[in-house]
């Protein structure tokens, strides 16, 4: 009993001192809570049944991201715990020499933790189903449901998850206490606080070598990751990049650390005026110690930052792209004349009557399927496209074909390019509503979407290749490729149509027959029924010997793009909250122990007769020197991350890039900085004398 | 001789209503201009709550206590602090130098506070180290200095600024006794330069190098005494005559 006192009174006192820390840990739980309740929310709502598959996805997603996320709060967790268990050596030294024995103590740590972990636990439980309230708005708003039958749900599936989840943290946290407490001696439990660190400047010309050897590799890296994109082919490539700059960013922590203090001595008017030279020296006595958790706070600070504005732009990219690139409801397409190509459609796994019975049109082969198209469709529009192994990006890069080539060796350069009749294709432009191009008989040219093989090809179509198709002779229309597209997506992945004049086109080289349509409903119940008809024609016999044209719809590609932009916003919010809350916690716990640390400094100075005004900003810049010191370096690592993944989601189309970028920003703001100054107001209650 | 200190009938009460204990009981006394003065007293006889008082740490019940013309009771708030980093000099028994500063820096603090530019806080640093003895060890850090040191660098930081008394709470507490006659000797050195020293100790060996020695008993002037022509040696045999007329109280003096 008197034990549960003893702890009940630490807890109380330390409450007080390390808010910052148990606010974290109630955050984390409350955050936890509404990412792996989000699914019950849903279920209340009246989506398709493909949306119900995706959440689905979703939900499998967050609980594999839970696990990381948990990782990350169980290292939270256990560093700080054992960070302010190292700050009681003086209170345990006093249990032992009073004769309390060493599970003794192990008991009340284990009691600490039990009552933190309840009280926690409860607290963070009950925040995260009013969080959570808020986030079922959100979840209805992107899956476009029905707000009227919304009620409120409580999932007892993440509670219990959650109440799990945590309580191996806290046994972990149990066990490591136990290990730290048998392992102190009551000498070193004593002496801990008197140890002072020695104090080294580190050579100045290595730091300045180290410095600009560190910002060679991270220069290096940031070129790797821009300059160099299209090489970057494997997976593993981009881990050099990485490595590089996660090792060089320790370098220049590691440089600089012992730089400032240099550069600043040097300036004798700043240095000796006012507490510059205390906070100076107060800094670098520390950073010295702390280079790698500044290290590692910076990456996580740069991996949100990315995180955070990459799922942002991709989730309005997405959004903006189905207006754009969805136009019309429904497009059926039906490969054509296979039997030109035999032996591929064979290795494609194609069965012989399939690839003999490849002579009908999308709508003739519906209509093989019993299914009349006209019945459902209000206007509808038919196209072909053909392509010959003549005419592949081997001959319309022309001449420039090596150069990039060995520059860029992966693309596929033997696969037959699409071409459309110029009619066929301003039929199209007319129906999506994009604009038309008209050709004289002996030009030709390209429309394309996809960015980065825009530039490619723009390359060929400056120097003004000359291509040879069905035996005539075709000079470019343009010196670029013009944008459009045929097919419907919700991104931009038309990587190149030839349109050439009707006249010079050969029927023979027929591949593929389109057919694009608008339904005459647009109830959107009505539609689901008919695309549930379409698919199930799938199961007809016929499939046997014939092959069903493939579709892609309106509705589908807008279901896909919701719940794939749902789970890449829910993700990136889920990573980027958990990764920055933990930084800022372990940056405002490590300032708040300092700052208890500094009480006797500050104590001295105010003795002295330093102004009170004096001391909080002398203390103000120390805490912003340290929070901003990884921010500023992750911030510059930022800049060519989101160029990096901007380049890598580039088929996303990335207009939205500042007004998510700007979002991020405000976000980072308001937790990074509402951390750093709650650590502020925390740590000028400390050293304030009582 | 002009006061430089004068302390008025000062009371200082600790507690509340129910369980009042008086800390310091209608004491007054004067320090001159250049004088060196130590306050002997037992624990608990009240020294450290009268230097705390003087040195505007903590405040009076009532009374008055005067710097130069300035009575100090009534100040507040940063004129105290301004007070406090012009007007007077600390010398603590244990050293407060801040470990993270050089012995340079921590000297330079005490001038850069008072927003001093780098020429003169050179200058000065480089006049008041030579008088200390302690030029060669400037640049070395708190950790690295021997107890001694650490307290000549205390004291520099002290007088660096000119105060108009210096205030030293039992400065040889923590020195061994080589350590401490050099530092006292270096007391009788700035002395003689005209600087004013306040100094509260239970050693009578420390008390032994000032020119007048007042006991304090129970928050009360218990005795004073003058050195006078005197030898050092011959006032501390006074001192431990009053001592022992003090009985067990300060038996820890020697």
């Amino acid at each position: 009993m008197m034990l549960c006192k003893l702890s009940f009174k630490n807890i109380r006192k330390s409450l007080r001192d390390y808010t910052i820390y148990f606010f974290t840990l109630i955050l984390g739980i409350s955050i936890f809570y509404v990412f792996n309740a989000l699914d019950s929310q849903t279920v209340m709502m009246n989506v398709s049944s493909s949306t119900q598959d995706l959440i689905k996805l979703m939900m499998n997603m967050l609980s594999g991201v839970s696990v990381f996320v948990s990782f990350i709060l169980g290292f939270l967790i256990i560093y700080a715990s054992s960070f302010l268990i190292k700050r009681r050596n003086k209170e345990f030294g006093i249990y032992l020499t009073l004769g309390m024995s060493k599970r003794k103590i192990s008991f009340i740590l284990f009691y600490e933790t039990l009552f933190i972990g309840i009280l926690s636990l409860v607290v963070g439980l009950l925040l995260g189903v009013i969080l959570s309230f808020f986030m079922s708005l959100v979840v209805a708003d992107m899956f476009e449901a029905d707000l009227t039958k919304f009620t409120f749900v409580f999932s007892s599936s993440a509670c219990l998850k959650t109440i799990l989840y945590f309580s191996i943290m806290y046994f972990i946290v149990m066990i490591f206490n136990t290990i730290s407490v048998s392992r102190c001696q009551l000498i070193d439990l004593f002496h801990s606080a008197k140890k002072t660190e020695e104090i080294k400047l580190k050579n100045p010309y290595l730091c300045i070598l180290v410095f600009i050897l560190a910002s060679l590799v991270l220069g290096k890296a940031y070129h790797m990751v821009t300059v160099e994109f299209l090489t970057l082919q494997e997976v593993t490539d981009i881990l050099k990049p990485i490595l590089m700059g996660a090792v060089s960013t320790f370098f220049i922590f590691w440089s600089l650390s012992g730089l400032i203090l240099r550069i600043a001595m040097s300036i004798q008017k700043f240095y000796y005026k006012g507490l510059n030279s205390f906070t100076l020296r107060q800094f670098s006595s520390k950073i010295n110690t702390t280079v790698f958790s500044t290290t590692i706070i910076c990456l996580m600070l740069f991996i949100t930052i990315c995180l955070l504005s990459a799922c942002l732009t991709m989730k309005n990219s997405m959004n903006a792209n189905i207006r754009k690139l969805a136009p019309a409801d429904a497009m059926f397409t039906a490969n054509m004349n296979l039997d030109q190509y035999y032996e591929k459609y064979r290795d494609y796994g194609y069965n012989d009557s399939q690839i003999k019975n490849s002579h009908y049109t999308a709508k003739e082969m519906f209509e093989l399927f019993d299914f009349d198209i006209t019945t459902y469709f209000k206007d509808y529009i038919e196209v072909n496209t053909y392509a010959t192994p003549d005419l592949t990006m081997n001959h319309t890069l022309g001449s420039k074909l090596d150069s990039i080539r060995t520059q860029f060796p992966f693309l596929a350069y033997d696969t037959m390019e699409p071409i459309m009749k110029i009619s066929d294709y301003n039929q199209v432009a007319r129906f999506y509503g994009n604009p038309e191009y008209s050709l004289r008989s002996n030009e030709y040219m390209i429309v394309a979407d996809f960015k980065s093989i825009v530039k490619i090809r723009n390359v060929a179509l400056k120097n003004r290749e000359v291509i040879h198709l069905f035996g005539y002779t075709l000079q470019p229309k343009y010196d670029s490729c013009q944008d459009g597209f045929l097919e419907m997506s919700s991104q931009h992945i038309n990587t190149g149509i030839l349109l050439v004049p009707d006249s010079i086109v050969d029927e023979g080289y027929l591949v593929q027959n389109h057919l694009i349509g608008n339904y005459k409903t647009t109830n959107k119940e009505e539609i689901m029924k008919i695309e549930n008809h379409i698919n199930q024609l799938d199961q007809d016999s016929k499939t046997k010997a014939y092959l069903l044209p493939s579709g892609s719809t309106k509705l589908a590609i807008k279901e896909a793009t919701t719940g794939l932009s749902a789970m890449v916003t829910f993700i990136g919010l889920y990573l980027g909250v958990i990764f920055l809350i933990s930084s800022a916690a372990i940056l405002g716990l490590k300032e708040l122990s300092e700052s208890s640390d500094n009480k006797e400094r500050f104590k001295m100075l105010r003795k002295i007769g330093t102004d009170e005004k004096m001391i909080h900003q002398a203390l103000f810049r120390q805490i912003a020197i340290f929070f901003l010191l990884p921010l500023i370096l992750a911030f510059i690592h930022s800049i060519f991350g989101i160029l990096f993944v901007f380049k890598f989601l580039e088929v996303f189309g990335n207009e939205e890039l500042i007004s998510s970028v700007i979002t991020t920003a405000i976000f980072l703001i308001l937790i990074y900085g509402g951390y750093f100054f709650i650590t502020y107001l925390c740590s000028k209650r400390i050293i304030r004398e009582n | 001789m002009d006061a430089i200190l004068k302390v008025q009938r000062v009371e200082k009460y600790y507690g509340s209503r129910s369980s009042l204990t008086k800390a310091i009981d209608q004491l007054s006394f004067e320090v001159q201009k250049g004088e060196f003065v130590a306050i002997m007293g037992a624990s608990g006889s009240g020294k450290t709550t009268l230097l705390n008082v003087i040195s505007t740490i903590d405040r009076v019940t009532s009374g008055h206590i005067y710097v130069g013309e300035q009575d100090i009771t009534k100040l507040k708030g940063n004129a105290l602090n301004r007070f406090r980093r012009e007007e007077l000099g600390f010398i603590f028994q244990d050293f407060n130098l801040l470990d993270t500063l050089t012995a340079y820096e921590n000297i330079a603090l005490a001038l850069s506070i008072q927003n001093v530019s780098v020429k003169e806080i050179d200058k000065k640093i480089q006049e008041v180290s030579k008088e200390l003895d302690i030029t060669s060890i400037l640049g070395k850090y708190p950790y690295q200095l021997s107890g001694g040191e650490k307290q000549r660098v205390a004291s520099a930081r002290a007088i660096v600024t000119n105060p108009k008394i210096i205030l030293a709470d039992e400065p040889t507490g923590a020195l061994d006794s080589r350590a401490a006659r050099m530092l006292l000797e270096k007391f009788q050195y700035l002395d003689k330069m005209g600087v004013t020293i306040l100094m509260v100790t239970h050693d009578a060996f420390t008390a032994s190098y000032a020119r007048r020695v007042i006991f304090i008993k129970d928050g009360k002037v218990f005795k004073e005494i003058h050195k006078g022509n005197d030898t050092r040696k011959e006032f501390f045999n006074q001192i431990i005559d009053v001592v022992t007329l003090l009985g067990g109280d300060l038996n820890d003096a020697l």
